[in-house]
């Protein structure tokens, strides 16, 4: 047990905590003002639904003992043998049941990703089924494969520091597979939907930053010199693809605000898998590449007429994936001795395998999602009717309003 | 010339706003107001109890036209925005003695 490693991993399981709640303020600003209050729920209750579902039996599916490398046995589920007494698997230094914890944040925040795809028309009651079947049957598998001792993924010699695959490419992916099942907001591309509070997003934004430093720096799961180096790559990659989209836009029109907080968290996203592995010349190129991709995913995605609402899949999907194609690219043995040697360093075997992952979990990601999405619309149906997405969800769902008085 | 001010569900402006485009017709000052009507307002929450919202979110569409187009843009008015429901609005209507262009300075323009 090492009480400085534990300080460390307490407070960045708080300041992942943190990211939840702002990715609700990120995603509240950008949705009309009738939906305010809706989002930044739907995103923030994430917290209450998954913690209890990872208490009761996520964590023993994720991380428990493992079945035939896919999934993890229920011995631990309601955290039986899960205490004190440091497990020497995932955490060496910290008490088992902080590990857990730790790990709970990254179960919570990733369905609250996925909110960006279905705002402004979801039923309250499908969302929270959704969430939780979603977390059953998409995340707690990925988890599993890639992070649990035993996991196939991880066994082939997947790399994903702080879950460029686990979190961001499966939330990305699905959020795509359910904007191909629920229905488009009404007017959806003959009306401009104006963003109601700008400021917001930029809060919300700049809080998954801060954030963002538990989020990767507590994946080293220890105080110790791997966690800084992904505190400082962390740093550098949303810098650098802030500033990245902040050109691309300039070059556009205007160096949009919108466009620069968007830039911070594609750059976040992107150095998540390689914040262990990579020096901070490289988080600079991850994160200015990463920003290009996301623009022009989004443009593709405005060409499809997909009402993927907050392209949870442009700035998530794809900037998860090219962070773990990145991670086969430049990852480094300099930096992390327990890591590996990607591309640039003449080892085609990482590259390999980080491609493999990634097929894997867009492939498994998009279809389970597309499934339960499919019988959640046949049974009690995802879309609120067209008058109460008229009123807006905030009075029709929740019967209240984010702007009250004159 | 007569001055409309219609008072019209928010959902509705941009009903309205298309089908005056199709007229060709595109001035207009738009305003978020609250008030009420006979309708007696909605129930919302809060905490643990609820509270009743009297005055209710409308928009008030102010435009002024030439007295040739009146009529159709009042019919136009009247198609987009009703439901039948109480809440639907009112139309005022009042003459406009005289228009003034800022920017030219010129007295008595023609809508």
């Amino acid at each position: 047990m090492n009480y400085a490693d534990i300080v460390w991993v307490l407070i960045s399981t708080a300041l992942v905590m943190l990211m939840t709640p702002a990715v609700g303020l990120f995603y509240g600003g950008m949705v009309r003002r009738k939906n305010l209050l809706s989002t930044i729920t739907m995103s923030a209750l994430t917290l209450g639904i998954i913690s209890i579902e990872w208490v009761l039996v996520g964590y023993s599916m994720a991380f428990g003992p493992d079945r035939f490398g896919l999934i993890g046995s229920l011995d631990w589920a309601g955290l039986r043998n899960v205490g004190y007494k440091p497990n020497p698997d995932y955490a060496a230094t910290i008490p088992h049941l902080l590990f857990m914890a730790f790990q709970m944040m990254f179960a919570v925040i990733t369905p609250a990703l996925i909110v960006g795809a279905y705002v402004e028309r979801i039923k309250f009651s499908s969302y929270i089924l959704f969430t939780l079947l979603w977390a059953l049957f998409v995340y707690n598998p990925v988890a599993h494969w890639v992070w649990a001792k035993g996991g196939w993924l991880k066994d082939l010699g997947a790399l994903d520091f702080a879950g460029g695959t686990v979190v961001h490419i499966t939330a990305g992916v699905s959020a795509l597979a359910l904007s191909l099942v629920i229905r488009k907001r009404k007017d959806f591309g003959k009306v401009q939907m104006e963003p109601n509070n700008i400021p917001l997003t930029l809060l919300g934004a700049f809080l998954l930053w801060f954030g963002w430093f538990g989020f990767n720096g507590g994946s080293s799961l220890a105080a110790n010199e791997i966690g800084v180096n992904a505190f400082v790559v962390t740093n550098v990659a949303a810098a650098s693809a802030a500033v990245s989209w902040m050109i691309i836009s300039w070059l556009y029109k205007k160096p949009s605000a919108i466009g620069i907080a968007t830039g911070a968290v594609v750059g976040l996203v992107a150095i998540t898998p390689a914040s262990g592995y990579v020096n901070a010349l490289t988080a600079i190129v991850i994160g200015a590449v990463a920003s290009v991709i996301s623009f022009y995913f989004i443009r593709l995605r405005e060409r499809l007429k997909l009402d993927e609402t907050l392209d949870v899949w442009a700035c998530h999907g794809m900037g998860g994936t090219w962070g773990a194609l990145a991670t086969g690219i430049f990852a480094s043995k300099a930096v992390n001795p327990g890591g590996n040697d990607g591309l640039i360093f003449g080892n085609f075997n990482l590259f390999l395998v980080q491609l493999i992952s990634v097929a894997v979990v867009w492939a498994f990601s998009f279809v389970i999602t597309f499934i339960i999405a499919k019988i959640l619309d046949k049974t009690v149906g995802l879309a609120v009717t067209y008058e109460e997405e008229t009123v807006g969800l905030d009075i029709s769902q929740h019967g209240e309003e984010a702007y009250g008085g004159i | 010339m007569k001055k409309i001010e219609a008072i019209i569900r928010e959902e509705k402006l941009n009903d309205l706003k298309e089908c005056l485009e199709k007229e060709g017709i595109y001035g207009m000052t738009v305003m978020r107001v609250k008030g009420r009507g006979i309708q007696r307002g909605i129930t919302l929450q809060w905490r643990a109890g609820s509270y009743t919202v009297d005055l209710l979110p409308k928009v008030l569409v102010m435009m002024v036209v030439s007295d040739e187009q009146f009529e159709k843009v009042i019919d136009i008015i009247l198609d987009c925005c009703s439901t039948g429901n109480p809440g639907d609005g009112k139309i005022f209507v009042s003459e406009v003695s005289e228009v003034i262009r800022i920017s030219s300075k010129e007295r008595n323009v023609k809508i």
